[in-house]
């Protein structure tokens, strides 16, 4: 799945369908393959990915997304920017609790996907929209 | 930092011309240093490899530890650390293999006693250090490596998976549980479970030296994930100060099983999955 | 947009997830296995997930309403061959999967149905409430 994706470069996908979001996560999954993670490290980052990028659909409207590898000197990792401009989130906190939803889902979105990864940033605004940055480290 | 044509010619024809006293005089003060625990024959065939390679590099063109033509010492530098790194020598006794060659080169110069012998000897010394520093770097890394490997096979040492019975897994916790060797465990267990179809895993904490909130979450978890792949995970070899620190901690179970010892265990289980000797057994005999 | 087969074998529905499924794949296999439920008159239903390389919170809360739905139906939903890193992850996600039953692999799950029935059938006999499985 690798062959056709120069990952010397940042990968971007445009999150506006279903079907978005599943290539999210065939993308995240090949380039956290090349990066080497683990099977469980590659299983929890694309599932991190499949639940930022529905949310980037579901509330943010739709959106982009942006795969890159990054490099630490020590060890490889995956770092995945989900940006929309949407109406971002109103009380941050409330958000980030698990089984708090405004969507009808189980509330894990985004609390979950904080649990999987090892780096996680979010930026928000009414005026902007949001915008999630999680990265997972190789061991 | 590179000789200059000049100098590495001078350098070349220096260590070219009495090849066989300099890799002597080499040899024998590596020996002296090493308290005979190489051989002296090996010790002169890895100076005389050094000693070779250096050369060659002169002799391909300017003198720079970091460009092309020093490709063959670069590599006899680094397989003569590697091997001192094996063999358990320390950095100290691994680079003054190579700072040798520095009191080599002194007495060489002093007895040419020509003009600028002075700022020759420096030139080499700069360069000798160079080379010790680069043997000092991949004697470090190769350390580093021995004990990344030595780290895993502890870990897969440490956290074998055993069949007890049709059905029926083991994994005996030995020693501290960090989080890595937890999450070793659990996915070492877990895949035996798919691998062996077995639906029922027993996890025996009895040589855990202590339990404490975190290792009851890494066994909790686990327990939880074995349950989504459709197995059941009882918990045994509880002494009695565990227990007592699992309920001062609050830690709860739930409805996970817990046993005194791994027999306990394996006859609740047999006995869930009706194995009726298992469980008559035990009641005649007491 | 893909569809999941369901196959009947006997008495049992079996689903085996092939593929990376869309969230709207997702939801027309939840509606299809009702149907399908009421058609057949199965009493067990079968969610063969050994292929499938992450399960999100979408695809476990399908999962979760698939087992509801077959309750009501009066069928019996196993969830079978999930992966360990799967598993793992979803622990990590906070998704319990609760009221669903899961098994090692289909032929496991095949088992668990057909113990489940049996246990049911002694039940409308004597009317014992406790012997639900192990496996919640």
């Amino acid at each position: 799945m690798t062959a056709g994706i120069d990952l010397g470069h940042p990968q971007a996908q445009a999150i506006r369908s279903d079907e978005d979001v599943v290539r999210v996560r065939q993308l995240v999954r090949a380039v956290a393959v090349a990066v080497k993670l683990s099977l469980v490290d590659q299983t929890k980052v694309v599932t991190a990915a499949s639940e930022l990028a529905r949310n980037t659909l579901v509330y943010g409207g739709g959106g982009a997304v942006e795969v890159t590898i990054v490099d630490n000197g020590r060890r490889k990792g995956v770092r995945i920017v989900f940006a929309d401009s949407g109406p971002g989130i109103p009380d941050l906190d409330l958000a980030l609790t698990d089984g708090y939803t405004t969507g009808g889902g189980l509330g894990l979105g985004l609390s979950g996907a904080r649990r999987l990864v090892d780096e996680f940033g979010i930026e928000t605004s009414a005026a902007t929209g949001t915008r999630i940055t999680v990265t997972k480290w190789s061991r | 930092m590179a000789l200059s044509t000049e100098e590495t010619g001078r350098l070349v024809a220096l260590l070219g011309a009495q090849a066989d006293r300099v890799t002597s005089r080499w040899t024998e003060i590596v020996t002296s240093s090493l308290r005979g625990r190489l051989s002296q024959a090996e010790l002169r065939r890895q100076v005389q490899d050094l000693h070779s390679a250096i050369i060659t590099t002169g002799e391909q063109g300017d003198f720079d530890l970091s460009a092309d033509n020093a490709a063959e010492l670069r590599a006899a530098l680094s397989e003569l650390s590697r091997g001192r790194a094996r063999q358990g020598f320390s950095a100290t006794e691994t680079s003054i293999s190579v700072f040798a060659l520095k009191d080599v080169l002194a007495e060489l110069v002093q007895e040419s006693d020509g003009k600028g012998a002075l700022h020759d000897y420096v030139a080499f010394a700069k360069l000798v250090d160079e080379m010790g520093l680069f043997t000092f770097d991949s004697f470090v890394r190769t350390r580093e490596s021995l004990i990344a490997d030595q780290a895993e096979q502890l870990l897969e040492l440490s956290t074998p998976v055993v069949k007890l019975w049709e059905g029926v897994v083991a994994v005996p916790l030995v020693g501290t549980l960090d989080s890595a060797r937890a999450q070793v465990v659990m996915e070492r267990l877990l895949q035996t479970l798919v691998d062996t179809s077995s639906p029922y895993a027993i996890i025996d904490i009895t040589g855990v030296p202590a339990v404490d909130t975190q290792v009851a979450q890494h066994i909790l978890k686990t327990v939880v994930a074995a349950r989504l792949m459709g197995a059941d995970c009882i918990i045994s070899g509880i002494r009695p100060q565990i227990a007592q620190t699992i309920v001062a901690l609050g830690i709860e179970f739930g409805d996970i099983a817990t046993k005194a010892s791994l027999a306990d265990a394996l006859r609740h289980v047999l006995r869930l999955t009706g194995v009726e000797t298992a469980r008559r057994q035990p009641r005649r005999d007491a | 947009m893909e569809r999941v087969p369901i196959l009947k074998i006997g008495d049992i529905l079996l689903v085996s997830i092939q593929l990376d499924m869309s969230d709207q794949t997702a939801v027309q296999l939840q509606e299809d296995l009702a149907e399908r439920i009421v058609a057949t008159g199965c009493h067990g239903v079968i969610i063969d997930i050994t292929a499938l390389d992450i399960v999100d919170s979408f695809v476990g809360r399908m999962l979760s309403t698939i087992a509801s739905i077959s309750r009501v139906l009066d069928a019996e939903t196993v969830v079978a061959g999930m992966r360990p890193a799967v598993a793992i992850t979803l622990v990590e996600l906070g998704l319990s999967l609760n009221g669903i039953r899961t098994a090692l692999n289909v032929e496991r799950g095949m088992e668990l149905i057909a113990a489940a029935r049996a246990d049911e059938l002694d039940h409308q006999l004597d009317d014992d409430p406790d012997v639900e499985t192990a496996t919640p």
